[in-house]
């Protein structure tokens, strides 16, 4: 083929992914077994992991085309598609799982607020729109990064064998994702006294939602060998969070935790005010024109 | 040709120098009582080209007469450019794609963090010089990053390792 494009564009062909719906299930011919859990808290914790990817990779995504240069708007749109992949796997998993005909559209674009069990570092608006910030997102970068990448190695070693390959799979690009992050650490702390008053800013803007990140939840303490328990992921965590931070200089952010509402935070469905706006703009087209193709 | 022989020279959407036998992301093709089944895996968690590899593999075997023919996708084990064929090292190199080079398995314990630019050589495909810098980690599809040759200047893309 003299041009990889010409296999993209045949007319009259409908397989052709690259415009639009019509994607098969990701889990097409996956083999899995269930292991033998509550079913209803395997689909939860499912979601938890699966919502986590699916509201970052849409905050990733905003930043294509406005990032600071152009090989930023690739690797910030290449870390969300990552990310998206990981969210099909995991809300696939869980449509399968709970068995009552709901797919991984259905999940994502017909859940309400409530209903997403993402914590709630993920679905800040860091921009690049009004208010946004290039520090507070190369921040938030670290954190999550690191954060997932800590659980994820754990959970290669699932009893659910599909978390277990998701997992597998994830920690490679999760890698790159925090690399990617650290780097950027280094070089907005290191760039001007603008840029790491940038970076320090950031760091405290994220870091009151680190704590949600470890709250053990009651559905990941019941399904022992299933799910990670994130507090076991701390200590990686901190560790790897200071030797970026002490690499680039800076001290770890003392900024007060954004407290959890009667008990309850991002993973039971309480949310910040930031997401319904991304909810309505992540679900508008397929709720207003429900079953459309194109 | 057997089913096996047509599902290897199926080429990989995305890179179509290589079949999807030289990326390694062709698994198995089994051939019972004229059905063929046929296991493939992703490279990465959100490779968009699954689909299309789907679709490739069941359009060229019907064309080769195989009438029954079920895709099946694997996750486990994780794909590693390590089942990137030497063949496909080597087409990857004469297109003007820097190939990864072979890891092995990953050491046991907490996955390393990397604060530094990769260290290692990475020679220009078109001229050969050793003199190349990394312009970006991330490139036109998630498997690549972007580098240039600082003695012929020219930009060039480089199969991460993974």
């Amino acid at each position: 083929m003299d041009n990889a494009y010409d296999g993209l564009t045949d007319a009259g062909e409908e397989k052709h992914w690259a415009f639009g719906t019509g994607f098969t299930a990701a889990l097409a011919g996956v083999g899995r077994d269930i292991p033998a859990v509550d079913r209803d808290s395997l689909t939860a914790y499912c979601l938890m992991l699966g919502d986590d990817a699916l509201v970052y990779s849409q905050r990733l995504a905003e930043w294509c085309s406005r990032a600071p240069e152009l090989e930023e708007d690739v690797a910030l749109a290449n870390i969300a598609l990552d990310l998206l992949g990981q969210a099909r796997l995991l809300l696939s998993r869980a449509a399968e799982v709970e068995d009552a005909g709901r797919d991984e559209d259905a999940l994502a674009y017909l859940r309400d607020e409530r209903q997403f069990r993402n914590v709630r570092l993920v679905e800040l608006d860091c921009g690049p729109g009004p208010g946004g910030d290039f520090g507070t997102t190369i921040a938030r970068l670290l954190v999550f990064s690191t954060w997932r990448l800590a659980v994820f190695q754990r959970l290669v070693g699932s009893a659910d064998p599909v978390l277990a390959a998701v997992a597998a799979k994830g920690v490679k690009e999760l890698a790159y994702h925090r690399d990617h992050a650290a780097q950027w650490v280094l070089r907005l702390a290191g760039g001007t006294e603008y840029s790491r008053e940038r970076i320090v800013a950031g760091l405290d803007k994220v870091w009151a939602f680190t704590e949600e990140l470890f709250a053990t939840h009651p559905i990941e303490a019941e399904l022992d060998g299933v799910a990670v328990d994130p507090a076991a992921a701390r200590a990686e965590f901190d560790q790897v969070i200071d030797t970026v931070l002490s690499a680039a200089g800076l001290e770890r952010p003392r900024t007060t935790q954004v407290a959890a509402l009667a008990g309850q935070a991002g993973r039971d469905g309480i949310h910040t005010e930031a997401m319904g706006y991304l909810l309505a703009e992540l679900q508008h087209i397929a709720r207003s024109m429900p079953g459309a193709v194109w | 040709m057997s089913a096996r022989q047509v599902a290897e020279q199926v080429l990989d959407p995305e890179l179509p120098v290589l079949t999807l036998a030289d990326l390694g992301v062709l698994r198995d093709v089994r051939e019972d009582d004229g059905r063929v089944t046929v296991t493939i895996t992703p490279t990465y968690s959100g490779c968009p080209a699954m689909d299309e590899m789907r679709a490739d593999l069941v359009d060229q075997l019907t064309a080769a007469g195989y009438a029954d023919v079920e895709v099946r996708t694997v996750l486990h084990p994780a794909w590693t450019t390590d089942w990137i064929s030497e063949d496909g090292l080597r087409k990857l190199a004469d297109h003007g794609i820097a190939p990864p080079q072979r890891i092995g398995p990953r050491a046991v314990g907490p996955v390393p963090l990397n604060l530094e630019p990769p260290s290692r050589r990475v020679p220009c495909p078109r001229c050969g010089s050793a003199r190349t810098t990394e312009l970006s980690r991330f490139g036109s599809t998630a498997c690549k990053a972007l580098r240039r040759c600082e003695d012929c200047r020219e930009p060039f893309e480089q199969i991460k390792e993974l």
